[in-house]
């Protein structure tokens, strides 16, 4: 299917436009790059820009995150993942362990609730990376509202550090997902309206 | 007309006439591209060094392209080490070639589809289509455009020509549904209603990329709704189809353009969500992965020394929201899914400068520099235009008169001669119609009694 005859030989499509873009022989040149540089974290800056993008944030010691937890889920069904920390779990809640639920069945569950990898300051964002307590993508897509809890000291102050920060695991191949704020859309006359198909409502929990 | 491609039907300057007639279209882009360029302003201005990220983010695509060949073998071998496939594509043709065969062998009778661009280039939708494959735009604007069977008119805000009634009235006989205001977060819920279930009983996804980087086989998506998660977490199969001018060398390189590409986009600190992606990761998201590499022109583009400067482009549509052009024709008088200033430089260049309608686009600009300006990765869009006016423009009675001018010019005797007979060289060639192309639309100035050389030498007397 991508072969085509050309001078006697068999030339695959690869090999067509890999020739095409070495005949250009453009002068090679090379970006300069330099390391992130780290910069010190306002907590308050970065709440203050994921409440401007529509998070709801809840800031707490860790002891008071089951509690809140508890509040905002208002005892409906919550789903966690596998290896979410029991500590974070409030006592009477009606939490399902993700075992590789059908799409179907997460699609029955109210809330979600997840760890994550890094929160940036300067953009409000929060950064899935399949690692320890965020659990596969679907579970922070699916249920309509996600609770996110940001420990203080993964929070960074900017977009450059985060990258450097989620180095390993974009080398590892591991999914990342960037969140600023719930779902939206401005496709009908500019208007911005929350929630289109991710959760609608975004709750992030900063434990300090 | 669902999809569109880059063939332009109709010459810049014919569509430009009709298209002016629009005047909802006037007003509703009027609106757009103002709200979009103040809202820029700010997220820019939050940037200390934004004059420096723009800097830094055209070196690096300067870097990605001069170091091509090399980027997409390694970016092919690092996806493939992932378990993803990867295909090549020469044209349009071989891309949806490859795509349907992949939809095909999956036994499958429909895709959902995320907001691209590039499949809108290679006609995707029809080209499926023909193969009785119905493909889904999942993006709000996208399916507004589909469910209308209209072609998208703004890269960003592609439903920007429609407003909320026609919306309304377009769900209620196209999704059925009955709803009791045109509210677009009522309009906004219709749509979440009705793809919902699409997502979760889809099999195949296609989508196209923002960027792909070479030393980690990272793809990565750029989006608001969440429609793009979808596709890339349920469906079992999902097919990327990326143009080969988007892979970036380094991980690092991210940082720049996820910097440069939300703020002058959809002028936000960054947009709702981001996914980036390896080949496939077991019990999480697709279990097949295809990334189609596509040429369809972009080497033609590449070939030239000044054109390739294109090739940087991230599709941000900052370009579109400033131009003075584009704000007064829309969209569709591109007659190419890339309009706007980037368009009236990319349409014609991939089409390597052998589509006659095509080649008028480089003549849709005033040359005010506006979207030099505000383009994330510094693309001197006029200084491409003016190229390619030459390039495109061979001989003609303008080229003529102006060498005929160069050379009365530069001599000062036949010069004060010529403008003895100014006045009547222009009554000759208002009587033959010769500047028909410059006095369609506004006059030759008036040729004074006296020059200005006459004057200056009259002037004690």
């Amino acid at each position: 299917m991508n072969h085509s005859e050309s001078g006697g030989g068999i030339v695959t499509s690869k090999q067509a436009i890999l020739e095409r873009v070495r005949a250009c022989s453009v002068p090679q040149v090379q970006a300069e790059r330099s390391p992130a540089e780290a910069m010190s974290v306002d907590i308050d800056r970065f709440c203050q820009m994921l409440t401007d993008y529509r998070a709801l944030v809840h800031r707490c010691h860790a002891h008071e995150a089951p509690s809140i937890i508890g509040r905002l889920s208002e005892s409906k069904r919550l789903v966690t993942p596998q290896d979410f920390p029991s500590e974070f779990i409030p006592e009477a809640a009606a939490v399902v362990r993700d075992a590789y639920l059908s799409t179907r069945e997460l699609d029955q569950i109210d809330t979600a609730l997840t760890l994550c990898a890094v929160g940036i300051e300067e953009t409000g964002t929060i950064v899935l990376d399949a690692g320890p307590g965020q659990g596969r993508r679907a579970i922070s897509l699916i249920p309509d509202h996600h609770i996110c809890i940001v420990r203080a000291d993964q929070v960074v102050h900017s977009v450059a550090e985060a990258v450097a920060k989620l180095n390993e695991s974009a080398r590892a191949g591991d999914p990342l997902t960037w969140i600023s704020g719930p779902s939206a859309t401005s496709d009908i006359e500019l208007v911005r309206v929350e929630g289109v198909h991710g959760p609608r409502k975004l709750e992030v929990i900063v434990v300090e | 007309m669902s999809g569109g491609g880059i063939r332009p039907q109709r010459s810049f300057s014919e569509a430009a006439r009709q298209e002016l007639k629009n005047r909802q279209l006037r007003d509703n882009l009027g609106f757009a591209t103002g709200t979009i360029r103040a809202k820029r302003l700010n997220a820019v201005s939050e940037v200390g060094d934004w004059e420096e990220v723009r800097t830094h983010g055209a070196a690096i695509k300067d870097e990605a392209l001069s170091h091509l060949e090399e980027n997409l073998i390694l970016l092919e071998s690092k996806v493939e080490e992932a378990g993803g496939r990867v295909h090549w594509a020469k044209d349009a043709d071989e891309a949806v070639e490859i795509i349907a065969g992949l939809i095909e062998e999956n036994g499958a009778k429909a895709c959902v589809k995320i907001k691209s661009i590039t499949t809108d280039e290679i006609e995707l939708n029809d080209g499926l289509a023909d193969r009785g494959i119905s493909a889904i735009e999942t993006d709000l604007a996208e399916l507004i455009c589909q469910l209308a069977d209209d072609s998208p008119s703004h890269i960003l805000v592609p439903a920007i020509h429609k407003n909320r009634s026609e919306i309304k009235a377009l769900f209620e006989e196209k999704l059925g549904e009955s709803l009791d205001t045109d509210d677009p977060a009522i309009l906004a819920e219709a749509a979440r209603r009705y793809l919902r279930g699409k997502f979760l009983t889809s099999g195949v996804a296609v989508s196209g990329a923002n960027f792909a980087v070479a030393e980690t086989g990272t793809v990565c998506i750029v989006e608001s709704e969440g429609n793009g998660r979808m596709c890339l977490t349920l469906p079992k199969v999902f097919i990327s189809v990326m143009g080969i001018e988007k892979v970036l060398p380094r991980w690092q390189d991210i940082a720049t353009f996820m910097t440069l590409l939300p703020r002058s986009s959809t002028a936000e600190r960054m947009n709702p969500y981001t996914s980036m992606w390896t080949g496939v990761t077991p019990g999480d998201g697709p279990e097949e992965f295809h990334l189609v590499l596509l040429d369809n022109g972009r080497t033609s583009v590449l070939a030239d020394p000044i054109g390739r400067q294109t090739l940087r482009c991230i599709r941000c549509s900052a370009c579109l929201n400033v131009c003075p052009v584009y704000e007064r024709v829309g969209g569709h008088a591109y007659g190419s899914v890339y309009p706007g200033p980037i368009g009236a430089i990319l349409t014609p260049q991939l089409l390597n400068l052998e589509h006659r309608q095509a080649n008028t686009l480089p003549y849709a600009s005033t040359l005010c520099g506006a979207c030099y300006e505000v383009c994330p990765v510094k693309i001197n869009i006029p200084e491409v235009l003016v190229h390619l006016r030459g390039k495109t423009e061979k001989g003609g009675a303008e080229q003529l008169t102006f060498s005929a001018v160069a050379k009365v010019m530069q001599r000062p005797k036949l010069f004060s001669q010529a403008i003895k007979k100014a006045k009547f060289g222009k009554r000759l060639a208002e009587l033959l119609h010769l500047s028909k192309g410059w006095t369609e639309s506004r006059d030759l100035p008036d040729i004074p009694d006296e020059s200005f050389r006459e004057w200056w030498r009259n002037r004690d007397k």
